[in-house]
């Protein structure tokens, strides 16, 4: 082989080496392109997958939040109860120690004056009356007197109160032995002294020995509110007690000493 | 100061509401309740060995009545700094100005109220 055709030879093996480098090279190029393709997809996948996750999370989040609020909404109510049950339990614990205070001083003593001065005492200062009268009914003359009174100069008359039983609003409270309690809105609220803003009963069971009633409540009371009635029914029974007890011991006092001076008397004649 | 412990002194002429009154200031643990039945007597209580945190007194009372005893705490050196609760039945806006210029920290009408009274005992005391 001549000199020349090996060159053409060579020439011609070095152009289908060049070729196939280019073919690879573009090969490369091509694979090179589709790999970053390929990424790119991968990538976009895992990040849908993570919104998809994040977006449950974010539901259940909120889903939690709701049921947080609705637990919080049910607490604030429950406390809400609790602070008003603890109000009413403060008011009834306030108006059991009134009634022990009460009914401890009323039956601390038999002497007939001083038990009406404490009923005083508690018409005034746990009732809040500014004008009231204690009557007794006499029972031989079935007439209601009052016995001691509060607040003349602005019911002027209650100091002298004599009425028959049965006879108008006190008659009627002292036959029947059920309260009574002007209607504010039906009656006016016009308060004399045959028609009082209150006429409780002092009763023994069945039997009623007096009345206690209300002319006129304290400047800073505006009404009777609604364990006043309550309170003051269980006041005026303990107060018949009290009032007919020591009654009872001053009469008996009273006719021990007349047989006791009697039998003296007797022994030293 | 501390709610426990503290030394009271309720002046009132009417045994029930002296009973009352000190009742309620059984909630306070420790209390000690001195009792005094006018102003004069009060004066008496003060002077004595007890040491007294707190005055309850009412207004309308024989001897020398709330208002007086309050004026004359209030211009002894020694007691002047006593906290002061009025509880009467005068309940008309004047009548509590005139406590409360005497040198009254508190003023509360009758019928008392037991939790309106705790409170406003704890406020004083707490301030004190």
């Amino acid at each position: 082989m001549s000199e020349e055709s090996k060159a053409e030879k060579f020439l011609e093996l070095f152009s289908k080496g060049k070729e196939f480098t280019e073919e690879l090279l573009k090969e490369n190029q091509r694979l090179r392109y589709r790999l970053a393709a390929l990424e790119t997809e991968s990538s976009v996948g895992s990040s849908r997958d993570e919104v998809d996750r994040l977006r449950a999370e974010v539901q259940q989040l909120a889903e939690e939040n709701r049921h947080m609020a609705q637990r919080f909404r049910e607490v604030e109510e429950e406390n809400k109860d609790f602070a008003s049950r603890y109000i009413e339990i403060e008011e009834q614990n306030n108006n059991l120690a009134n009634l022990y205070v009460a009914s401890y001083q009323l039956h601390s003593t038999l002497d007939f004056k001083e038990v009406v001065q404490i009923v005083q005492e508690i018409i005034i200062n746990l009732v809040g009356a500014e004008s009231f009268a204690i009557l007794l009914l006499d029972e031989k003359t079935n007439e209601l007197k009052t016995i001691a009174s509060e607040g003349g100069d602005v019911m002027p008359g209650v100091e002298s109160i004599s009425t028959r039983l049965g006879e108008g609003v006190l008659g009627q409270v002292a036959r029947t032995g059920e309260s009574y309690y002007i209607n504010q809105d039906v009656e006016g609220g016009r308060v004399t002294i045959e028609k009082p803003l209150a006429a409780v009963p002092l009763k023994i069971k069945e039997h009623v020995i007096g009345l206690i009633v209300i002319y006129k409540l304290l400047q800073q009371k505006d009404a009777f509110t609604a364990v006043d009635y309550e309170l003051f029914s269980l006041l005026a029974a303990h107060a018949a007690t009290a009032i007919f007890s020591s009654k009872l011991y001053s009469q008996s006092e009273r006719k021990l000493n007349t047989i006791q001076s009697f039998l003296d008397l007797l022994t030293t004649n | 100061m501390s709610l426990d412990n503290a030394n009271f002194l309720v002046v009132e002429d009417s045994p029930t509401m002296r009973q009352l009154i000190s009742f309620s200031l059984k909630r306070f643990k420790g209390a000690k309740i001195i009792e005094a039945v006018d102003g004069v007597d009060a004066l008496k209580k003060l002077s004595g060995p007890d040491r007294i945190d707190l005055i309850l007194t009412d207004i309308n009372m024989p001897v020398m009545d709330g208002l007086k005893l309050v004026s004359l705490v209030r211009q002894n050196a020694q007691l002047k700094a006593i906290p002061i609760i009025i509880i009467t039945t005068e309940g008309a806006e004047e009548d509590r100005e005139r406590g409360l210029a005497l040198g009254a920290n508190a003023y509360i009408s009758k019928p008392i109220q037991s939790s309106h009274l705790i409170k406003t005992i704890s406020d004083l005391l707490a301030a004190a």
